[in-house]
């Protein structure tokens, strides 16, 4: 067996031979197992927009940028392995899309001094950079999901929810139970009852839950899943005949593969958002012409112009404008770990720097500094047509309540940081 | 020619008796050993220790105190993740709860706590055997993540549910959180193993596993002549979880650091540590390291050649680990139903009579 150990070592080492020179974004994905629906697009598009920069304009400042893919099929123990096996090669930052692997990956990537960027998921608290130095989680995070969801609701009933109940169907994970806390102290506020249904792992089963809906007849439905899940939640939905228009899902529920199961019924379900949908956009020109036409998309290439695609592409636009911030800060093109996180830092994403990209309003205008790690947490909603297969964008990015989330926030982050004997650093 | 009795003189009955009777068997033990403790510390990086060794030691761990239950009193099990969680969740409470106690005592205790309620679970076995002993257990698995899922006294009140693991210190030297270095995380893992083996072998040796092995190959002559079913499945029952709950508490604490319990300990934990025993052999504490060995190993070494050296998409990668794990459990169940371990048991018979068989 030693010897073995001993081939598959010098194997590991021929294969992790450092190819200098290169900007290294790896991509922890998953296009298997009960959430490849979800981590399929996102890996696709995350990958397409490394591709379309380094055939466009030679990488970023030049430099060509390689993309390492690593699947953990949404599994910690694999999370771990790719982690380890990847941050040798100069990997620049970490987007692992699940939240429980980000919840293993803070205080490692830490430790090793490599950023991490959580973008929609991961640990909330970690918008307080004065406690996370290299966990990063702009332009919006669960919590601000929760309030969007609520503000939206407050402005569709003229400002009031006392008395009605909302209904939250969840991931029974890290995942779900975050936005608990938060709709906890948003129905003390608003006056609403919350009564919250969790679904376990991976979720097909739900028909429970949604007997407990039918009898309740809460007024609105929340929802935190994904993968199968969501598909699942639109079908019982429909098949209790809930009014769709009263059913919101987070941004990990709304994508067409969640509704498209349901067809007819699932029309008029709605999921929140912190990015604009479709292809209407001139960087997806670019993508057509030097990625999908000549043949490089990553994948089977189906998945363009998806929302989650248009996600994938979202955080790597965001993962690439930071690069090209560090390189501007630390007057190098060949940066390291330490200084994307600098360059992450001191992100700052104009609308002119949206068109300037090709993607005029895809999403909000943020800035990223050492207090706040977390943007400025705008958030829309979409709905989805089921005639015409189309999602779109029904609410503008709006603010989310800060007075609520703040004092959590600060509350959570500090609890970690006495766990964990962290002095501020800002 | 080399492995053979013949030439080694055993002029006392402990020299007889010992563990490894044969020279060649005793001296390759004691290069293993020597390898493990006194060379790999040295090389290990944080990708050794984390993507392969751990997991290793850990599940062989695990996989010593199912095969003890399962291998060698023939009480199926299927709630090994439940017991693991328990030994994680055991060691956070008291990780949290006592800061300053060596993580060693944790882990011991851990294991004692795993082992209260692995007897508490196997009083059925008293009254039920085989499918429906399974199901029992089966029901102890989903009554145990459930248990650590809905109450939020087992997780510390935090937000997400998640337990993490603080840094804690064995001797001033850092064994869990993330500024652990690889080789304290090894060698504290290898030396539960080291331990849990030794202890298990002898176990298996003794008055305790030949009750075990009555019990296993006929119950009511055993009972006839003289094992007290009673004593003999609970202590089955009790060394297991003991073993299962350490690995679990070493699984969170040293390996992962942070846990979710439904998704780490869920029913595929239990399944995958059915497996390792079953591809390892059944009542073999060998059978358990390989079974450990092969399945950690396995999806490692195709990811390092399919994905990494042959650029093959990575989705294809792991639905081929898939195929080549279901592929490899069905053949070991027709041509080798005793696993690994039986492959080793008839090479050493081989050697023994090497180069001349008859």
């Amino acid at each position: 067996m030693k010897l073995k150990l001993a081939t598959m070592a010098l194997g590991a080492v021929m294969a992790a031979g450092p190819v200098m020179a290169d900007l290294v974004f790896p991509s922890l994905s998953y296009r298997t197992g009960p959430y490849a629906a979800g981590g399929i697009p996102f890996a696709d598009g995350y990958a397409d927009y490394f591709t379309l920069l380094n055939e466009r304009d030679g990488g970023i400042g030049g430099v060509p940028t390689r993309v390492i893919e690593c699947e953990t099929g949404y599994n910690t123990e694999k999370g771990v392995e790719c982690y380890e096996s990847t941050k040798g090669e100069g990997s620049l930052v970490y987007q692992p899309l699940s939240t429980g692997i980000t919840y293993q990956l803070i205080p490692k990537t830490t430790a090793d001094g490599i950023p991490m960027h959580t973008m929609g998921y991961g640990r909330t608290s970690a918008k307080n950079g004065d406690v996370f130095s290299h966990t990063f989680n702009y332009p919006a995070n669960y919590w601000d999901g929760a309030s969007g969801a609520i503000n939206y609701l407050l402005e569709s009933n003229n400002g009031d929810l006392s008395g009605k109940k909302i209904a939250l169907v969840y991931h029974n994970s890290a995942y779900g139970k975050e936005p608990i806390r938060t709709l906890e102290e948003l129905s003390a506020k608003h006056g609403f009852e919350l009564v919250a249904l969790p679904v376990d792992h991976p979720g097909q089963e739900q028909k429970s839950q949604w007997l407990q809906i039918r009898r309740d007849r809460p007024d609105f439905v929340l929802m935190w899943g994904w993968g199968v899940m969501n598909q699942v939640a639109v079908q019982e939905a429909a098949n209790i005949r809930y009014p769709m228009e009263n059913f919101i899902g987070i941004w990990w529920s709304g994508s067409e593969n969640d509704v498209l199961p349901a067809g007819e019924a699932a029309n008029g379900y709605k999921a929140l958002t912190f990015h604009n949908v479709g292809t209407d956009f001139p960087v997806f020109d670019d993508l057509q012409k030097y990625v999908v036409d000549a043949g490089k998309a990553a994948g089977a290439g189906d998945q363009v112009g998806t929302v989650l695609y248009n996600r994938g592409l979202y955080a790597a636009m965001l993962a690439a404008e930071a690069a090209k911030k560090a390189q501007e800060i630390h007057g190098t093109d060949d940066i390291t770990p330490a200084m994307m996180r600098d360059g992450m830092e001191a992100l700052e994403i104009t609308e002119a720097k949206m068109t300037e990209l090709g993607l005029p309003n895809f999403g909000p205008a943020f800035s990223v500094s050492c207090e706040n790690h977390g943007g400025d947490a705008l958030v829309g909603v979409t709905q989805w047509d089921a005639a015409s297969k189309t999602w779109s964008l029904i609410s503008e990015f709006k603010a989310t309540d800060g007075d609520v989330i703040g004092p959590l926030i600060n509350e959570d982050s500090s609890a970690y940081a006495t766990e964990n004997k962290i002095d501020g650093r800002c | 020619m080399f492995y053979r009795e013949a030439g080694d003189f055993k002029v006392s009955y402990v020299d007889d008796s010992q563990t490894f009777p044969i020279k060649f068997d005793r001296y390759r033990y004691y290069v293993v050993l020597a390898v493990a403790f006194g060379i790999i510390p040295f090389i290990i990086n944080d990708y050794w220790a984390n993507a392969l060794l751990l997991p290793f030691l850990i599940y062989a761990i695990a996989a010593i105190g199912l095969n003890i239950l399962v291998g060698y009193c023939g009480q199926v099990s299927l709630g090994t993740g439940g017991f693991m969680a328990v030994g994680a969740y055991a060691c956070y409470k008291l990780m949290t709860a006592f800061p300053d106690v060596s993580m060693f005592i944790h882990v011991i205790l851990a294991g004692g706590i795993t082992a209260l309620v692995g007897v508490l679970f196997g009083l059925p076995s008293l009254r039920i055997k085989g499918f429906y002993l399974a199901v029992a257990t089966l029901a102890a698995q989903f009554f145990l993540v459930w248990l650590f899922n809905r109450v939020p006294w087992f997780y510390n009140y935090s937000a997400s549910g998640q337990i993490n693991a603080p840094e804690r210190e064995v001797f001033g030297i850092i064994i869990t959180g993330p500024n652990a270095p690889a080789w304290a995380t090894y060698l504290f893992c290898l030396i539960f193993l080291t331990v849990c083996a030794v202890i298990a072998r002898n176990l298996t040796r003794g008055t305790t596993g030949r009750k075990w092995m009555a019990i296993r190959d006929m119950d009511i002559a055993a009972e006839i002549i003289g094992v007290n079913p009673l004593r003999a499945k609970l202590t089955a029952f009790a060394v297991s979880s003991f073993f299962v709950g350490v690995s679990g508490a070493l699984f969170f604490a040293v390996y992962l650091g942070a846990v979710e319990v439904g998704e780490v300990f869920g029913i595929q934990k239990s399944f995958l540590v059915l497996f390792m025993i079953i591809i390892g052999g059944l009542g073999s504490i060998f059978g358990s390291f390989a079974g450990a060995a092969f399945l950690v190993l396995l999806p490692v070494v195709l990811k390092v050649v399919g994905a990494d050296m042959l650029g093959w998409p990575t989705d294809i990668v792991a639905h081929l680990n898939l195929v080549i794990v279901g592929g490899l459990i069905i053949m070991f169940l027709i041509l080798e139903p005793h696993g690994l371990a039986q492959l080793w048991r008839v090479a050493k018979e081989k050697l023994r009579l090497w180069p001349f068989p008859h």
